[in-house]
């Protein structure tokens, strides 16, 4: 049994799809300006990588080698146009809001990565949960980056005012840079220096490590 | 062709692909550590997008589009929702088709490009390019324009990223910065940089 909860839990932190395997950082970065579209998005990915890791996990002895890349696209892509129709139907706001990125969920490499990696040799059981853990580690770090950005971009939470601004009469400047591109690229990068100062065997390696000359050594 | 002209400096600097919509990040960060290959796989980038961008376009405005049908006599049907599946099959199937006939013709340039080819039917800005002339509605022309524009944008950022990076191989970075995190910062300050093209009109 401890092996399915390690299947779980490890995607989580210690094998983060996206600080450690860099894997679907495009959505992570694009969707993340305000919290209700990265919960609505996390959502979507989990639900797709589960879904698809079962399938392709039901199917993984009658698949010929060859072909199972596209075997594996047919199913993910039928998976997000499920998905997608589902957000157009009863979160048509939100839905416009991902614009194409419910679409590019196609094209997220932790699903492909996922169903090629794990599910296309291991049984239902374990394979769902791995799908679950990654999208739940895609989640946590989408739901970060998304609170910071919106709490300190415009001073709100889920649309509801957390920090008064200034024009509303509050003492907030809203940080108008936390509402653009480069501020998730930021975001990300200090998140993974975070990730890494706590797990020191995440860190890479330095390819050309600079060697520090004491005074001592010199003279 | 004033309009032409103006998508195609939008596409490459005010709405770059990778830097303002964040597509093609895994492969943009993964491949980007030497000129070479990042050239490349920009170039060959730029020739799978400004190929399926335009068949896509003719594909969404003659088959899948609400009405579309109708030089079939089925003017009520409404096949957008098979929009997804579709592009994708042809990202694939013109990503074969190209690699076949590079290997046949240019064997040179297949060479050159032999790895990453297979890589781009994934790569989100591919997909992405097709997506965003679906939701903005190109018509033909814009989609010729817009599919080489952003395809040559997406070529401009993973080549000057990996120019900084040759060069940041050799700075002192913290530890626990190094690789990854030093990348997304750097790519971020590339970013900002973009930012001063936007509301740039021809």
């Amino acid at each position: 049994m401890s092996k399915n909860r390690d299947v779980f839990l490890e995607p989580i932190v210690d094998n983060n799809p996206i600080t450690l395997q860099v894997l679907g950082v495009c959505s992570a970065l694009a969707v993340t300006t305000k919290l209700g579209p990265a919960l609505i998005m996390s959502l979507a990915l989990t639900a797709v990588v589960a879904a698809s890791n079962v399938s392709v996990s039901l199917i993984r002895n009658h698949m010929p080698g060859p072909i199972r890349i596209i075997i594996q696209m047919t199913i993910i892509a039928s998976l997000v146009i499920v998905v997608d129709q589902l957000l157009k139907a009863y979160a048509y706001d939100i839905s416009k809001q991902l614009s194409v990125f419910v679409g590019l969920i196609i094209t997220n490499c932790i699903v492909l990565g996922r169903a090629e990696a794990f599910a296309s040799n291991n049984p239902v059981w374990p394979s769902f949960l791995d799908g679950l853990g990654h999208g739940l580690g895609y989640s946590v770090v989408l739901i970060v980056v998304a609170v910071m950005r919106e709490l300190f971009g415009s001073g709100t939470l889920l649309g509801y005012p957390i920090l008064p601004t200034v024009t509303d009469g509050g003492w907030y400047v809203p940080n108008g840079l936390m509402l653009l591109a480069p501020s998730a690229f930021f975001i990300i990068g200090l998140l993974i220096w975070a990730v890494r100062a706590w797990k020191p065997a995440q860190v890479e390696k330095d390819q050309y490590r600079i060697h520090v000359v004491h005074r001592t050594e010199a003279v | 062709m004033e309009a032409a002209l103006s998508l195609f400096i939008k596409s490459i600097f005010v709405e770059n692909l990778a830097l303002s919509f964040f597509l093609g990040m895994c492969t943009f960060l993964a491949v980007s550590k030497k000129v070479d290959t990042a050239l490349g796989l920009g170039a060959a980038v730029v020739v799978v997008q400004a190929i399926t961008v335009p068949v896509n376009n003719l594909i969404y405005l003659y088959l899948l589009k609400d009405g579309a049908l109708a030089w079939a006599g089925l003017p009520e049907t409404d096949l957008s929702f098979l929009g997804l599946i579709t592009y994708i099959g042809v990202i694939a199937a013109m990503v074969q088709i190209l690699e076949m006939s590079l290997d046949r013709f240019f064997p040179a340039l297949y060479n050159a490009l032999g790895i990453f080819l297979p890589l781009i039917t994934v790569n989100c800005a591919i997909l992405g390019g097709s997506l965003f002339m679906v939701e903005r509605n190109y018509n033909f022309g814009e989609s010729v324009v817009f599919g080489l524009g952003s395809g040559v944008g997406w070529a401009l950022a993973i080549v000057a990223l990996a120019g900084i990076r040759e060069k940041l191989k050799y700075s002192d970075v913290p530890e626990g910065l190094q690789g990854l995190g030093i990348t997304f910062i750097t790519v971020g300050l590339i970013s900002m940089a973009f930012m001063a093209f936007s509301g740039i009109q021809l």
